[in-house]
C-alpha cells in the first residue's frame, strides 16, 4: 500500500508538507511529505541523528525554543498551518501534547502535577479539578498505585511512575494528540511494557505520535512506520508492511539490523 | 595470568606525588583557617571589652570618646534596607529577562560581559559615580537615599548575576514540561522556574546585602556623616554607618589611643552584622529547599 493508498483509507490528521528545518546553516530535516492518520499510533523509527526528535518537536513547536532553529514548509493540523503567524502556542500545545524522553516531573505533589495544564491561568474548584486528576491517572493506569499518596512529592515515584505520571499530566488537558519522544529509554523493562498498553489504549481516543530507537518497541505498539534517515523520509507505511516487506532498500538494512 | 593488587615499588611513586598533592592543598586550607581564626581572634578579643550595653545603645559621647554607636549600627541598617529594596528587586528582574527572554545573541552577551566588570570596578569608582548621579544631578544631596541607590548600583552586578546563576540551576525539562502543556513563558516562569530558583537568588542577594553593609568607599561621598547628634529622620537626612565609623575611629580621630578599643568594638559589631546576614542567607536557603523537597 503506497501513501496515497493509506490517506483514501485513514482520514488524516496532521500533514507534513515539504517541510525543511535547519540549525544555523545545517539542515535537519529534508523535504519531509507525510500524513498521519487520525487515532491511530505512528512510529518515527531511524538512527541515531537522523533527526526523529527534531521532526517530532517540530509537530508542537517546541524547536522554538532553540535561536537558531528555522523552519520552512507546512504542518497542517486539522487543516491548520501550525507555522501561521497566527497561531495560538498555547492552544497549539494544548491541543498537541507531548511526553519527553526522560521523565520530567515537576517537583511538586503529584495532585499538582496533573492538575499543573488546568491550573495555569485558569481557578478551576477543587472538585472539578480532583474528578480530572483521578480520570487522567486512571488513564495512565496510575491511580490505584498512587491514590492514598496525592500529596506526596512526585519526585519520590520510580521512574516509570513518574513517566506514567508525565501521560496523565498530558492527557489531564484533553489534547487530541500525543507526541512521545523515546518515552521509554530511561525506564526499565516492565515500566516499559505498562507504557506501552498504555499507549495502545491511548489510540481509541487520541491520535499518537511516537519515535523510538527500539525496532521492537515500534513493531508493538505502532500502526504505522515512518523510516528517517539522515533527515530524509525513507518509507511510510503500515508497521506490518514495513517490518516484513520494506520497499526501500534502507528500510530492510536498518530493519534487519545491518546498521543503525 | 594473575595481576597482584598489593601495593608494589611501580606504583608505590604515583601514591607519593598523590600524598605530596594533597599535602600542598591542606596547607593552604590550614594556611587560610589561620589568617581567618586569627583576624577573628584579635577583633574579638580587643572588642568584646568595650561591648556592652552602652555601647550598643547610645550615641558617641565627649568627642567620641566615650559612648556608643547606636547610630551607626542604625544608619547601617537603614541604608542596607534602601540597598536591599533596590538592588534585589531589580537584580532578579534583569536576571529572569536575561536567562529566560534575551535572545543569546552578541547584545546579550555584551550585556552580560558589561555586568561581569561592573562587579570588578572598585567601589570607589560607585562612590563617586554616585555623588554625580544622586547627589548633584538628581539632587538628593548628601543623603540616606543617595548612599542607598549607590551601594545598590554596587550590588547590582553581583544580585544580577548570583540570580541567573539561581535560574540556570532549574532544569530546561521544568521548562518544556510546562510549556508542552499550554503554558506561556511567564506562566512558566511564575509557576515553574521562580519557586526553585528564588532560594538560590536570595542567598545571592544577601551575600551582596552584606558585602555593600560594609562598604565605606562608596557611602563615604554620598551621604555618610563623621558624626551626626541625632539620628536620620527622612531619607534625605545624612547618617552614620559601622564602616566609616570604624574608619574614623581607627584612622581620622584626634586621640587615636582612646579610640582604639572603641574602633576595635565597632569593627565586631560590623562583623556579627555581617554574619548575621549570612546566616540569614543559609537559614532561607535551607527552609525553602526543604520545603519544595516535601
Amino acid at each position: 500500500m503506497d501513501k496515497t493508498d493509506i490517506n483514501t483509507v485513514y482520514k488524516p490528521k496532521i500533514v507534513v508538507k515539504d517541510l525543511n528545518l535547519y540549525y544555523g546553516q545545517k539542515q535537519v530535516l529534508k523535504r519531509i511529505n507525510l500524513a498521519i492518520p487520525e487515532n491511530q499510533v505512528t512510529a518515527i523509527i531511524g538512527p541515531s541523528g537522523c533527526g526523529k526528535s527534531t521532526f517530532i518537536r517540530a509537530l508542537n513547536r517546541m524547536n522554538d525554543l532553540i535561536p537558531e532553529a528555522r523552519v520552512e514548509g507546512k504542518i497542517l493540523i486539522d487543516d491548520e498551518n501550525i507555522y501561521d503567524p497566527d497561531i495560538d502556542l498555547v492552544a497549539l500545545r494544548k491541543k498537541v501534547g507531548m511526553v519527553f524522553q526522560k521523565p520530567n516531573p515537576f517537583p511538586k505533589s503529584i495532585f499538582d502535577n496533573v492538575a499543573y495544564g488546568l491550573t495555569i491561568g485558569h481557578h478551576r474548584p477543587k472538585a472539578e479539578l480532583d474528578k480530572v486528576v483521578e480520570k487522567s491517572l486512571r488513564q495512565a493506569a496510575l491511580w490505584e498505585e498512587i491514590k492514598d499518596r496525592l500529596e506526596q512529592n512526585a519526585l519520590k515515584l520510580s521512574g516509570g511512575q513518574q513517566q506514567r505520571l508525565c501521560i496523565a499530566r498530558t492527557l489531564a488537558v484533553e489534547p487530541e494528540i500525543i507526541l512521545f519522544d523515546e518515552p521509554c529509554s530511561a525506564i526499565d523493562p516492565i515500566a516499559t511494557s505498562k507504557v506501552e498498553e498504555l499507549i495502545r489504549q491511548l489510540k481509541k481516543n487520541y491520535t499518537v505520535v511516537i519515535v523510538t530507537h527500539n525496532m521492537q518497541q515500534a513493531a508493538r505498539v505502532s500502526d504505522f512506520t515512518a523510516f528517517l534517515w539522515l533527515g530524509e523520509l525513507i518509507e511510510f507505511d503500515r508497521t506490518d508492511k514495513i517490518f516484513t516487506n520494506p520497499a526501500n532498500k534502507l528500510t530492510e538494512d536498518y530493519i534487519t539490523g545491518r546498521f543503525g | 595470568m594473575k595481576t597482584s593488587v598489593r601495593k608494589s615499588r611501580k606504583n608505590s611513586k604515583s601514591q607519593l606525588t598523590q600524598f605530596l598533592g594533597f599535602l600542598v592543598l591542606r596547607l593552604s586550607v590550614y594556611l587560610v583557617l589561620f589568617v581567618l581564626i586569627y583576624f577573628l581572634y584579635d577583633v574579638l578579643s580587643h572588642g568584646s571589652k568595650v561591648i556592652s550595653w552602652e555601647f550598643l545603645s547610645q550615641a558617641p559621647r565627649k568627642g567620641m570618646t566615650e559612648g556608643g554607636i547606636f547610630p551607626a549600627i542604625f544608619g547601617t541598617f537603614l541604608v542596607t534596607l534602601i540597598t536591599a529594596a533596590v538592588a534585589v528587586p531589580l537584580g532578579m528582574a534583569a536576571a529572569i529577562y536575561l536567562n529566560e527572554y534575551a535572545r543569546a545573541g552578541r547584545l546579550t552577551r555584551l550585556i552580560r560581559l558589561s555586568i561581569r566588570n561592573l562587579a570588578g570596578v572598585p567601589s570607589v569608582v560607585y562612590g563617586l559615580f554616585g555623588v554625580i548621579l544622586f547627589v548633584n544631578l538628581l539632587k538628593l544631596g548628601t543623603s540616606l537615599l543617595s548612599a542607598g541607590l549607590t551601594l545598590a548600583l554596587l550590588t547590582l552586578p553581583w544580585t544580577i548575576t548570583a540570580s541567573e546563576e539561581a535560574l540556570k540551576t532549574v532544569p530546561d525539562s521544568y521548562r518544556e514540561g510546562a510549556l508542552a502543556l499550554g503554558a506561556t513563558r511567564w506562566q512558566m516562569i511564575r509557576t515553574n522556574v521562580l519557586p526553585y530558583s528564588i532560594p538560590g537568588m536570595l542567598t545571592g542577594a544577601i551575600l551582596g546585602l552584606a558585602r555593600a553593609a560594609g562598604e565605606t568607599a562608596p557611602i563615604m561621598f554620598t551621604g555618610v556623616a563623621f558624626y551626626l547628634p541625632f539620628l536620620p529622620a527622612s531619607l534625605k537626612d545624612q547618617f552614620m554607618a559601622l564602616p566609616y565609623h570604624l574608619y574614623v575611629m581607627a584612622t581620622q580621630h584626634h586621640s587615636l589611643d582612646r579610640a582604639k578599643s572603641l574602633a576595635y568594638g565597632t569593627a565586631l559589631v560590623l562583623i556579627v552584622f555581617v554574619i548575621l546576614f549570612n546566616l540569614t542567607a543559609v537559614i532561607i536557603r535551607s527552609r525553602l529547599r526543604r520545603k519544595w523537597k516535601n
